[in-house]
């Protein structure tokens, strides 16, 4: 497999990584990705990396990387799926990936996203998934 | 290869003697310990120890390689005294006395026996030094790794003791640390806690420091990186259980906790966790009698 599939579904992106990523396809899916959310006016970006057993410095700082390129383009991206061992080596490898979102599983990936649209867009509707208001209290 | 066998043919003729002798300038030393063990006790080790010496020595065994098969009768025999006697209180350097102990007797034999054969008394009494340093400090290698052992042992039960995850709401983790963090506990608190957050879905992770005696820099760095990690998997924390003097400390040291919500009390922390999950706890109007 020479390109990783972006699916896209309404407003949002989903990439689902199955195999496991070299620095190329890293770089294929980052182009890739940054041409899909112009074109399909994409406003979300769902990243699942559960299926990968390694991640170098390389490929957390390509993630990263889509973050911020996403966000240059008005785009949020949530990081879902990441494996224990995973997480712990970026921490070591000092990659703790400041700029991105993460979340367990697709399924609160997915919470997370509508949360956030339906805020920016002032829906109220949207916001009722969670009744809490997560940012108004430290 | 030095051998004592003159002396082992001396040890056989008198060994009622030696032992005796033996025995008695063990009670009468200052490092005797009668409070420890009897007088029958130690005739016995005495003795014992005594039979498998003459053995090994009558067997032409070599007097400076004690790690040899000539001398595992003895090794065995020293660890097991070194053992119990270790149990029973007493100090290395007691035990090891009481193998040095024997010289005394064994070269005042000599020393009448030998008394025309000058070279022979200097090369066997030289021989039986070598061989009883060396006995005498195998006694102490040996409490030595029976320390080291029991010293690993409560390390392991210590790692496993200190890294409990226990589930406080649903989606609510805590993590309650005791002791110190150093970077292989940091390891294991931070695996723990993945899978635990894995297991249980959880998006909220109290750490809670009460038990953390002191807060430097490199504890810091260690629960931000759990911090970190836990993030990564899409699990926030919260840090509680700050002491008064922690803060200061954490202050002092010009410690950056970042953007990490901390807390006075675990209690603090979990109305916030449950503020944060949409949770609330209300009382209730009738209150049970």
């Amino acid at each position: 497999m020479d390109r990783i599939p972006i699916l896209k579904m309404g407003e949002y992106l989903l990439v689902t990584v199955q195999v496991d990523m070299h620095d190329r396809l890293a770089m294929t899916l980052q182009e890739d990705l940054a041409d899909r959310i112009v074109k399909a006016r994409a406003r979300a970006v769902l990243i699942d990396i559960s299926a990968l057993e390694v991640v170098d410095s390389f490929i957390g700082r390509m993630l990263g990387t889509i973050a911020a390129i996403a966000r240059v383009l008005d785009a949020e991206t949530v990081v879902v799926g990441m494996r224990p061992a995973v997480a712990i080596t970026l921490v070591e490898l000092g990659l703790a990936l400041p700029g991105v979102r993460t979340a367990l599983n697709v399924e609160k990936g997915m919470e997370i996203l509508r949360r956030s649209l339906g805020k920016s867009e002032g829906n109220g509707a949207e916001a009722s998934v969670q009744p809490a208001d997560v940012d108004a209290q430290g | 290869m030095p051998v004592a066998s003159k002396s082992a043919d001396l040890i056989q003729k008198y060994e009622a003697e030696i032992l005796q002798d033996w025995v008695q300038a063990q009670m009468a030393a200052v490092t005797s310990r009668p409070d420890l063990m009897q007088k029958a006790e130690l005739q016995e080790q005495s003795r014992v120890l005594l039979q498998s010496l003459t053995q090994a020595l009558r067997s032409k065994a070599d007097v400076a390689d004690i790690k040899g098969p000539a001398w595992q009768e003895v090794r065995d025999f020293l660890g097991s005294i070194s053992e119990s006697r270790a149990r029973q209180g007493f100090s290395p350097s007691e035990t090891a006395t009481f193998v040095f102990s024997l010289k005394e007797p064994v070269f005042g034999r000599l020393q009448r026996e030998l008394a025309k054969d000058g070279p022979a008394l200097a090369a066997e009494m030289w021989a039986l030094t070598v061989l009883l340093d060396k006995l005498g400090l195998y006694t102490t290698e040996v409490f030595q790794k029976g320390r080291e052992e029991v010293i690993a042992r409560q390390q392991r039960n210590m790692l496993e003791l200190s890294t409990p995850v226990v589930e406080l709401w649903e989606g609510i983790l805590a993590l309650p640390l005791i002791g110190t963090l150093d970077s292989e506990r940091t390891q294991l608190v931070m695996e723990a806690l993945l899978t635990r957050i894995v297991e249980t879905g959880a998006s909220i992770a109290i750490i809670d420091i009460t038990g953390v005696p002191t807060v430097d820099t490199l504890v810091a760095q260690h629960l931000l990186k759990t911090v970190a990690a836990a993030r990564l998997m899409g699990a926030d924390c919260l840090i509680s259980g700050i002491r008064p003097q922690i803060a200061q400390t954490i202050v002092h040291l010009g410690v950056e906790l970042g953007d990490v919500t901390s807390k006075a009390t675990l209690a603090g922390a979990l109305a916030v966790a449950l503020q944060r999950s949409g949770l609330a706890i209300t009382r209730s109007p009738q209150r049970p009698a």
